[in-house]
């Protein structure tokens, strides 16, 4: 009787792990709305409005000044404004970044990943759980500046005319807000 | 007269084909009254499963960890380190999973069963049994044939999980891959497609180990030394013909 009570808890532990990893490789690998295992580490919410955000994803770094200072916590889509929402979530211990700041979709090498890099501001008065970083540059796409390379290119030379392949995918922003 | 030795070792070899494949028919008419006993399936479970359980969690570990250490150092050429999650989900879930688990149950789980029903046929334990009108094909066979078909791709998944968190492990807290992109990157690569094509594969896995396993043992020679050479059968049969299979429901889906 002990025996077969030790083996059937034995099997059932297999099973269970098992169907376990069954369902985690189903659920979570595919992209689906479950969260995955990975702690959500506490923070402060921010958001920023994108013309483009590119191939930018949930979960991918907030940096500043290359250091990793936050995470993508949502991509979303504004039905008024027609742009890119996105929620950032900034780590605790980075409380002082400047309201005024910055935040542009840049890429980590030529192949990696997308990311949120965030120019600090002037001001003195800092970014809090909720507001908004009103600054903001798209992801570059790289075929629509090899196109506009190229289009400039064929007709009429090089650089003749004022209206090259300058400012591709700047948003409406007025003034060049770069320190 | 090496020709007719040739054409005799082809023959032999055609015959046991043969034979494994009326034996695999017999096994099928078995498991519906083997069915009838799940306490023999559970048991084989475990025997075939739960004890096959730590050296597949260990090899899944470091096959994770490999893939995380030789990933990272190429994809870093290219400055495409966030690719390192894609990467080892996909090695892991389509091929390393259900290959390394089956080769690993083969010696394993496998080994155990042949020479088990071998010994059982060498001292007669099977023919007690027809004489007490016990069906020994749905009494001993059946059940761990399906007890091995159930456990391999509960194994292959635990695997491939624990896989995961080892190309993790060196990835993201050795070699400083970042853990969002590592995760996100793979969700978005890796298609429901993929854990089924690893699921399937490996269910067929599965059924090849299993059949050659039982097989072996209850066709093998009733002394010492046959039961030994159907055990050295068992691995080598049953880790071609799972590389051969592989390829051909690889081809399948592509």
């Amino acid at each position: 009787m002990r025996a077969t009570r030790s083996l059937e808890i034995g099997t059932g532990l297999f099973v269970i792990l098992g169907l376990a990893a069954l369902v985690f490789l189903t659920t979570q690998l595919p992209n689906s709305g479950l969260k995955l295992g990975f702690g959500q580490a506490p923070g402060y919410a921010v958001t920023a409005e994108f013309d483009n955000i590119g191939d930018l994803k949930v979960g991918a770094p907030v940096r500043m000044a290359g250091v990793r200072i936050g995470d993508v916590t949502a991509v979303g889509f504004d039905n008024q404004s027609y742009r890119a929402d996105v929620h950032l979530r900034i780590y605790p211990q980075f409380s002082q970044i400047p309201e005024d700041s910055y935040a542009s979709i840049e890429t980590e090498g030529l192949l990696g990943g997308q990311y949120v890099g965030i120019s600090p501001g002037g001001m003195t008065t800092y970014l809090k759980n909720g507001s908004q970083i009103l600054q903001t540059q798209s992801a570059i796409v790289l075929e629509n500046l090899i196109n506009k390379f190229f289009a400039n290119f064929s007709s009429g030379g090089s650089g003749s005319s004022g209206n090259g392949a300058k400012t591709p995918n700047q948003s409406q922003n007025p003034q060049e807000p770069h320190p | 007269m090496s020709n007719g030795v040739r054409r005799g070792a082809a023959l032999e070899g055609v015959r046991r084909f043969g034979v494994t494949s009326i034996f695999f028919v017999r096994l099928l008419a078995a498991c519906l009254p083997a069915l009838a006993r799940p306490r023999l399936i559970v048991a084989q479970i475990f025997n075939a499963g739960g004890r096959s359980l730590i050296i597949i969690m260990l090899s899944g570990l470091f096959t994770g960890m490999v893939l995380g250490l030789l990933g990272q150092s190429v994809l870093e050429r290219f400055g495409a380190e966030t690719a390192l999650g894609t990467l080892a989900a996909l090695a892991l879930l389509k091929e390393l999973g259900p290959v390394l688990t089956a080769l690993l149950f083969a010696g394993r789980a496998g080994t155990a069963l042949t020479s088990e029903i071998g010994l059982m046929r060498a001292t007669d334990q099977l023919t007690a049994m027809e004489v007490m009108a016990v069906d020994p094909m749905s009494y001993v066979a059946a059940p761990r044939f399906l007890g091995g078909i159930i456990a391999m791709p509960l194994l292959a998944a635990i695997f491939d999980v624990i896989g995961l968190y080892g190309a993790q492990l060196i990835g993201v807290q050795l070699l400083g891959v970042d853990r969002g992109t590592f995760w996100s990157q793979m969700q978005s690569a890796v298609g429901m497609h993929d854990v089924t094509e690893g699921i399937v594969k490996s269910l067929v896995f599965g059924v090849v180990v299993s059949l050659i396993a039982v097989n072996e043992g209850y066709q093998s020679e009733p002394t010492a030394e046959g039961v030994g050479l159907a055990t050295t059968r068992t691995v080598v049969a049953a880790s071609v013909l799972t590389l051969l299979f592989d390829y051909v429901l690889t081809a399948a889906v592509m």
